[in-house]
């Protein structure tokens, strides 16, 4: 047995920054060392605190190390390991107090967390099954298997409250409830794990550190509706998510809890992997069977519901990643446990994937009803360099803004709705006073307008129209009328797109003209970008009472377009300039501004 | 896997080492000195007693951990038990065998093993 436990997160983020080298390096100094009988390398999912990875933590002390380099390894193994002392630099300042070490648990990011989703990621290693039967792993199948029926598995879903986190937010428990009622000869039960929104990643974070929670949940639900087959759709874009389901499958069919039979209860139920190409519009739910079945991803109309005719025309149960992790604590815990969390119409917990002008980039798992202000200021850190909060963009390109206006608002399903964004699969993408707002519309258009499959003319051809008229405005050449002919283009393509991308792709636009439209008039009429932003619409200037006639600027501009005397004030050729921003950035005097 | 008592006798002997990775502000902690000195009197073997002990018995709330010198070198090994809201107890010369004395005794049975503590050995 082993009398410690290094925990190395072995996420996408902290993988990409270097952990399987820590990794490697901590088993080559354990070695060294003499401690190979004592101490353990495990490693794990993703702790959500991605912007200070590689994050390392010790058991039994609970120490948090951040931004850990392979060189720092053997002070971590001589010092902590062999004799007990803590490396203080090393250590997350967060948890640094006055009376010593606090507990990751106490810091600002953690504590106002509530994980039930995310309740393994970072404290198990995924690629060992026994690890998760530890924590009450695979409980909550056998207790469905040997004490429910299929019908009070799915009024425990329904009295629970859980609504679907991919986005739309659909009861969960009624979704069961219809791919149940519908005889066939044949179901199926599909995870939706084509996570595409530009910004999340908890789909990947739960795959990557605790796919056996999936897995469990799948076989509940495929018990519940009467499927004994599972196809979890997901993208080859995720190696590593692809690679640990590949190896949970494997064990769980090892200890039977997948295949023929299980718990001796008669029940068959096996779970095969799909790989995605990476198209947004595979996320759909219609275009994701079609995919499965082998044919080009695109949409199709709806009814028949996926429930009534779905994967090779058999009703076909299909919920998202987040979704599905939730289901076997809402089993083991009971529907009143579950329920007592979030507000009145969303129950539970969500993740969001922070991203954007935040101190604290990661994935934060939170009751339903906290504000928004609590995310950002408390949990994310609040924004780098003393910047203002502007916005914040949830649901990507199918979302909206939330603005500075709305910060206090309890984020739900629907109050999001009610102002113009939507949940969306949690993506949360902050932005400051820095950020233009056509500009962003623009970002959004131009990913719908790559990833619309093209089926539907309103979304293939529309969304390139947005597109285009977005471009006009940034360039500073908008009229007006323009601003009108956009509002209600989007409102034509809502309404007459075939699937959900179509449908939702306006609603950057439509919500940044909603509260931002001073900025789109700005560019209008004034020709000017308040964000200075749009290049289109800037100049450089050099204030001659500041500059000291140093040359910097002008040796650094890649286009000679500064000139002047030496000792004297330099000035800027408009015409010449391309606006990099070189000059402003190696000023020493601050004579350089953006009009 | 056939049925829930093998899945049942899995996790009860994987909970065992995964207690490791509790957070538990109650908890009661064992110290033991791992600094050059206690190392060179024989601390580390002490230490594997008793966090092999704890895991075999599964006791909760229990963590095992190690610290520096904490300037008795001559009596090392040292092993202090800190149980929350209680006086702590430091035992010295500590061995294997005599550590897990006082793991079944003062850990688990509540009485403090006197014949081993600090303030008898310096009377």
């Amino acid at each position: 047995m082993y009398r410690s436990h290094v925990l190395v997160c072995g996420g996408t983020g902290c993988t990409s920054s270097g952990s399987p080298m820590i990794i490697e390096r901590f088993k080559e100094e354990i070695y060294k060392a003499g401690l190979k009988d004592e101490v353990a390398v495990v490693q794990t999912g993703c702790h959500g605190l991605c912007a200070l990875g590689p994050i390392v933590i010790v058991y039994p002390e609970a120490t948090f190390y951040s931004m850990v380099k392979p060189e720092d390894v053997p002070e971590i193994v001589n010092e902590h390991l062999l004799k007990g002392r803590i490396v203080q630099r090393l250590v997350y300042d967060e948890t640094k107090t006055e009376e010593g070490i606090a507990s990751i648990n106490e810091t600002d990011f953690y504590k106002k967390q509530h994980r039930i989703a995310l309740r393994n990621c970072g404290v198990i290693n995924p690629e060992n099954i026994d690890e998760y039967i530890a924590t009450g792993g695979y409980e909550a199948l056998g207790k469905v298997l040997t004490e429910y029926t299929p019908d009070q598995v799915i009024q425990t879903i329904i009295d629970s409250g859980l609504r679907g986190r991919g986005g739309g937010g659909f009861p969960t428990g009624i979704k069961w409830k219809l791919a149940r009622a519908n005889e066939a000869d044949q179901k199926y039960v599909c995870c939706n794990a084509d996570e595409g929104d530009p910004g999340a990643f908890m789909d990947r974070s739960i795959l990557e550190g605790d796919p056996h929670a999936v897995l469990e949940a799948m076989a509940i639900a495929g018990y519940a509706i009467g499927a004994n087959q599972g196809y979890i759709y997901v993208r080859a874009e995720y190696p590593i998510a692809v690679n640990r389901l590949g190896i949970a499958i494997n064990q769980a069919r090892e200890y039977g809890l997948l295949g023929k039979d299980i718990f001796g209860t008669g029940f068959d139920f096996d779970i095969e992997l799909r790989l995605g190409a990476g198209a947004f519009v595979c996320g759909e739910e219609t275009a994701l069977m079609t995919s499965i079945e082998g044919n080009r991803g695109e949409p199709r109309p709806r009814p028949p519901f996926p429930a009534q005719k779905g994967l090779f025309g058999k009703p076909t149960l299909l919920n998202n990643v987040e979704t599905y992790a939730n289901i076997p604590q809402i089993i083991l815990n009971g529907p009143e446990w579950f329920a007592s969390m979030g507000t009145e119409k969303s129950k539970g917990t969500k993740v969001f994937a922070l991203g954007g002008k935040i101190n604290n980039t990661g994935l934060v798992e939170i009751p339903m009803g906290t504000t928004l202000r609590t995310i950002v200021e408390e949990i994310g850190g609040g924004i780098p360099n003393g910047k203002k909060f502007k916005a914040a963009q949830t649901g990507g390109p199918s979302g909206g803004c939330i603005p500075a206006e709305h910060i206090d608002i309890p984020i739900d399903y629907d109050n999001l709705i009610n102002i113009g964004s939507m949940m969306g699969s949690g993506g949360l993408i902050v932005m400051d006073e820095d950020n233009c707002m056509v500009d962003i519309a623009k970002f959004f258009l131009q990913f719908t307008v790559d990833e619309s499959c093209g089926k539907c003319t309103p979304c293939r051809i529309g969304t390139k129209r947005l597109y285009e008229i977005l471009d006009k405005i940034t360039q500073g050449q908008g009229t007006m009328e323009d601003l009108d002919r956009l509002e209600q283009l989007c409102y034509y393509i809502k309404q007459n797109s075939l699937c959900g991308l179509g449908q939702s792709a306006p609603n950057p636009v439509l919500s940044t003209l909603r509260y931002f439209r001073d900025e789109y008039v700005a560019h209008v009429k004034d020709k000017k970008c308040p964000a200075g932003v749009c290049k289109a619409l800037l100049s450089y200037v050099i204030d001659p009472e500041k500059c000291k006639g140093c040359t910097l600027c002008a040796r650094n501009c890649p286009t000679n377009a500064i000139s002047g005397k030496v000792k004297e004030p330099h000035t800027i050729d408009t015409n010449k300039c391309i606006k990099c921003g070189t000059c402003m950035e190696k000023c020493r005097f601050g004579a350089i501004s953006k009009r | 896997m056939k049925s829930l008592e093998e899945l049942k006798a899995i996790r009860e002997s994987m909970q065992a080492q995964m207690g490791l990775r509790k957070e538990d502000s109650n908890q009661t902690r064992i110290v033991v000195g791992m600094a050059t000195c206690g190392i060179a009197s024989g601390a580390r073997p002490v230490l594997m007693a008793l966090s092999d002990a704890v895991q075999e018995k599964g006791l909760k709330n229990v963590m095992v951990t190690q610290t520096g010198c904490i300037g008795l070198c001559k009596y090392e090994p040292i092993v202090e038990v800190i149980e929350p809201g209680k006086e702590k107890v430091t035992y010295v010369k500590m061995t294997p065998e005599k550590a897990l004395e006082v793991l079944e005794k003062h850990i688990i049975g509540g009485q403090i093993v006197k014949k081993y503590t600090i303030s008898e050995m310096m009377k």
